[in-house]
């Protein structure tokens, strides 16, 4: 499969604290790769320095075959680099379509973003309904909802997911994994940075384990989900305890 | 109309002007406490014009916002470096600073004030109050707006987003800077007088209460707030002597009671539109418990 996303020996620092120890990771397009890790252990800083919010210290980001390490924000979103940070960040003073404008801001064809809108709602009929009301009237599962349609709108080919699992309710989780499996069908590359581990292996092609800024663990998500180091550092049982209890 | 009338409503415009200038930068979630330094600018510019150089009101009074811009897009970028507290301090004293300067330019006249020539009639000033707030309407429907409240809501978001955010408060510093100097442009040409004192420290902070008591969420929260604080005084007028006291009172209580301003967007208070008008075609949604709960209600 052909290599979207390419992550060269990146290092990411902030002052002497070093977050990112040249990492190296390959997304293939049509994927969906997870990063899995303990807080702190760089999975975002290595969302943000591939959306450009963070500058590396080192290393190469090649993004479908061309380098981008210098680039800023616009150019990596015009080229379908999108991220959904980590606790939604819904402008709340904004109405829910006022949100989707604002994900809107680099395209030039307002037909299309006013098709790509009303598909956002015909997916999520309850944030289509409350379309001129604040943003902060969501729940926290619509919130999430809206991020994403607002990541959609910028039209992604990699989509970055950071924690969109977190705070949510266990029903709304499984709504939110179908939605990654259906926009991942619908051709997008997803790179996925969970601590939800289990449902994260269960959609992934692909899995890497992120420790202090260094990959310790990576393959095929369902060897992973077996090998008892992870069993007992994020699945939370013990070594040798069988996997059916959970 | 009696003259005591109509020398309110032009205090009142130019009140609101000035509350303008404030609100711009503010809707993008910046306090600019120098607001009388960019209107100190306009105004002796602008009377500069009309005195020396034989400019036309009409002519000089946009210089003068000209000049206040240029003056802010030139400090904008050092100044928006810093941001909260600091940035209210580095537009405070840059107000402080451009006061002192014409303060001491005796080209202008220095501490003696300088007298202005041309006159600006109240029609005048009602007239360009009018243009003014017709403008920031026509702004208010722009993505320009949008990026402001986004970036108050979150500028890391925003420029996630792709928005030059940077740009944007650049922009909305500057435009503010505009309206101050076009306000201080015509208070100069309708009191035929200049002086440095007038753009005080107390001049600044008034025009930031104005634009909070009002509400940066709307358009409209400026040129409420502008009139609420004009037109008070004169009602508690019949209180003597203790009208201050009653007045720094009310202050407290509406913004003990309204923080976010006299003004709302009052996105919460819109009639929820009837699902009719959208049916639901679910054709491949991931509805929630939340969403399909809703559905069932707005459905029957």
């Amino acid at each position: 499969m052909r290599t979207l996303l390419d992550i060269a020996g990146l290092s990411v620092a902030y002052g002497h604290v070093t977050a990112l120890h040249e990492l190296s990771l390959a997304v293939p397009e049509g994927g969906i790769v997870a990063l899995l890790g303990a807080n702190g252990a760089g999975k975002s800083s290595l969302l943000k320095a591939v959306a450009g919010v963070v500058r590396p210290r080192g290393g190469r980001v090649v993004f479908d075959g061309r380098d981008i390490t210098g680039a800023g924000v616009p150019a990596r979103l015009a080229g379908g680099l999108v991220l959904v940070p980590e606790g939604r960040r819904i402008l709340v003073s904004l109405t829910i379509e006022e949100n989707l404008l604002v994900g809107a801001h680099l395209r030039r064809d307002p037909d299309g973003v006013q098709r790509d809108i009303a598909a956002i709602y015909d997916r999520f009929p309850n944030l289509g309904r409350r379309r001129h009301m604040a943003a902060s009237c969501l729940s926290g599962g619509e919130q999430q909802m809206l991020a994403v349609g607002r990541a959609m709108i910028a039209r992604p080919r990699l989509l970055m997911l950071d924690e969109p699992s977190l705070g949510l309710s266990p029903l709304f989780i499984g709504h939110l994994f179908a939605l990654i499996r259906e926009l991942n069908r619908d051709g997008i590359t997803i790179l996925l940075v969970e601590q939800n581990t289990a449902q994260a292996l269960a959609v992934a092609h692909k899995a890497a384990v992120l420790e202090l800024g260094r990959i310790v663990m990576a393959g095929d998500p369902a060897q992973l989900a077996g090998d008892p180091r992870l069993a007992e550092a994020y699945l939370g049982r013990a070594a040798g305890e069988p996997a059916a209890l959970h | 109309m009696t003259g005591y009338q109509s020398g309110l409503l032009v205090i009142l415009c130019f009140n609101v002007i000035a509350a303008y200038a404030v609100y711009l930068p503010m809707a993008a979630g910046q306090l600019n406490l120098g607001v009388a330094g960019f209107m100190a600018t306009g105004a002796y510019a602008a009377a500069y014009l009309t005195n020396e150089a034989g400019w036309s009101i009409g002519a000089a009074v946009p210089a003068g916002g000209a000049c206040a811009g240029l003056l802010a897009l030139l400090v904008a970028v050092p100044i928006l470096r810093t941001q909260g507290i600091y940035l209210a301090l580095a537009t405070f004293a840059l107000g402080q600073v451009i006061a002192a300067i014409f303060l001491n330019l005796d080209v202008v006249g220095g501490a003696a004030g300088y007298p202005v020539s041309a006159y600006a009639g109240p029609g005048a000033v009602f007239a360009a109050t009018a243009a003014i707030l017709a403008a920031m309407l026509l702004l208010s429907r722009t993505r320009f707006a949008l990026y402001l409240t986004a970036i108050k809501s979150d500028p890391v978001v925003t420029d996630l987003m792709g928005v030059n955010v940077r740009a944007v408060q650049v922009g909305a510093l500057t435009l503010g800077a505009v309206i101050g100097g076009l306000g201080g442009g015509l208070y100069g040409h309708h009191f035929s007088f200049v002086e440095a004192q007038h753009f005080n420290v107390a001049l600044s902070i008034f025009t930031v209460l104005y634009v909070l008591l009002g509400g940066v969420q709307t358009v409209w929260g400026p040129l409420v707030g502008g009139a609420f604080f004009t037109l008070l005084p004169e009602v508690l007028r019949a209180g003597g002597g203790w009208r201050y006291v009653l007045f720094a009172l009310l202050i407290i209580g509406v913004m003990a009671l309204r923080p976010q301003g006299l003004v709302t967007a009052g996105a919460h208070w819109r009639p929820r539109r009837r699902a009719a008008s959208r049916a639901p075609s679910r054709t491949s949604g991931h509805p929630g418990p939340e969403t399909r709960l809703s559905t069932e209600v707005s459905g029957s």
